[in-house]
């Protein structure tokens, strides 16, 4: 699939962005998940999130998208005026819909999260502008995950969430991930990746749940 | 295009292709069964046709609303509407309106047959789909709130009719009662409508936030 894993000079810098974690508690169903956890990132950062299944990793995303009530502690963000319309945040269900194909996902993505490329030259650099006719339904999951990259592509945004990003990608999709990243980084924007596995990408922190 | 305009026609196509099929065939199902259920009394028929027919109506429209937050809540899909830079109220509306045109308004024109094959004058055609179009929407814009309710639960169909059941009601009531002529009960009908399709997608709005944890 041929693969575009050049970094795009020509993108526009963010400006800068600064998250604060401080002493953030989590609850899930009355089990504690961690207690007061701090760090801080900025644009430019990659934070990984490593500790084993259940730590917590995918509720501390949730949470930094603002989607979790904080047990205790508190998540800022400086830089940005609406934290929910400067992240990305990319869960590990995909978001798809069996019944649309490709392309009508691209494009959705694109007037919903705001459009920097167009779907086309989004489904170009994940791979996917072949198969832009085929329904979701019949995707791999590689190829699922990687339709779920074009969100980051299409439009730009500082921060990213990534939860395990990189489940079901094959070699290709792999480096393809690690040339966002590097790309977003070089752009300014900051990104959390909870992971199981190591990317080429060297992370400037790792946080362990 | 607007991002709301692209937001309804990807609900439209998504309503579509779940298809009106079920819920219509529903209605027509149980509209063919009820004249041959009671029998050919002229005056019974005329009594006793449009209250069923509301019922079948509001039993279709309660078909359509399981599935339509709790598969964006599976897929992962409701997590990008808080994301978006558009209000999730009208994201919402926007999916309402994507039902009424896929599901509504085929049942209120498949009204029409019923409507003759009941008795009814042909004069009372038009504001008998007329009413049908606005019961379906006042049947959604209060189906919204419930199917946000219940997204994260289970065969979520029979409670989903049990917090519906009350706020059903007073459209099933007037439309009954305006089959055929736009009088005072078409009025009110009407009013039912507005007031559902306006105060729906808000609740609903809010009811999915709380889905989102």
């Amino acid at each position: 699939m041929g693969l575009n894993l050049g970094v795009d000079k020509e993108a526009e810098h963010f400006a800068p962005v600064r998250l604060s974690v401080e002493a953030v508690t989590l609850e899930r169903g009355g089990h504690v998940l961690f207690e007061r956890l701090s760090f801080s990132a900025a644009g430019g950062d990659f934070v990984e999130l490593r500790g084993p299944n259940g730590a917590g990793k995918t509720s501390l995303l949730r949470a930094i998208a603002g989607f979790l009530k904080l047990t205790t502690g508190a998540i800022t963000f400086e830089g940005v005026e609406d934290a929910q319309l400067a992240l990305h945040l990319l869960g590990h269900r995909d978001g798809l819909k069996a019944a649309l194909n490709v392309e009508a996902h691209a494009r959705y993505w694109a007037s919903l999260l705001g459009e920097g490329a167009d779907a086309g030259a989004a489904l170009d650099r994940v791979g996917l502008a072949r198969i832009a006719d085929l329904p979701a339904r019949i995707l791999s999951q590689g190829q699922s995950r990687r339709l779920a990259l074009t969100r980051l592509v299409t439009a730009p945004r500082p921060v990213w969430l990534l939860d395990e990003p990189a489940a079901g990608l094959d070699t290709q999709g792999k480096d393809l991930l690690d040339a966002l990243i590097a790309e977003h980084r070089a752009r300014g924007g900051l990104v959390i990746a909870g992971l199981h596995e190591r990317l080429t990408e060297e992370a400037t922190m790792t946080v362990t749940l | 295009m607007s991002p709301l305009s692209v937001i309804f026609g990807r609900e439209l196509a998504l309503a579509w292709k779940a298809g009106p099929a079920a819920p219509v065939g529903f209605f027509l199902g149980a509209a063919v069964l009820l004249p041959l259920a009671m029998g050919t009394d002229r005056a019974l028929l005329e009594a006793a046709g449009p209250p069923l027919v509301w019922v079948a109506a509001a039993l279709a429209a309660l078909m359509t609303l399981e599935r339509l937050f709790q598969a964006d809540l599976e897929d992962g899909s409701l997590d990008q509407l808080f994301l978006a830079d558009e209000s999730v109220e009208l994201i919402v509306a926007a999916k309402g309106a994507a039902l009424w045109v896929a599901v509504g308004l085929p049942l209120a024109l498949a009204g029409a047959p019923v409507a003759i094959a009941l008795q009814t004058p042909i004069e009372g055609i038009p504001a008998v789909v007329a009413g049908l179009a606005l019961g379906m929407a006042a049947f959604i814009g209060a189906g919204l709130v419930a199917a946000a309710v219940t997204a994260s639960v289970k065969r979520a169909g029979v409670l989903i009719a049990l917090i519906v059941l009350p706020f059903f009601a007073p459209p099933v009531v007037f439309g009954a009662a305006a089959t055929g002529h736009f009088g005072a009960p078409f009025l009110l009908l009407t009013g039912c409508a507005l007031g559902a399709v306006s105060v729906g997608p808000i609740l609903a709005a809010a009811a999915l936030r709380l889905q989102a944890e």
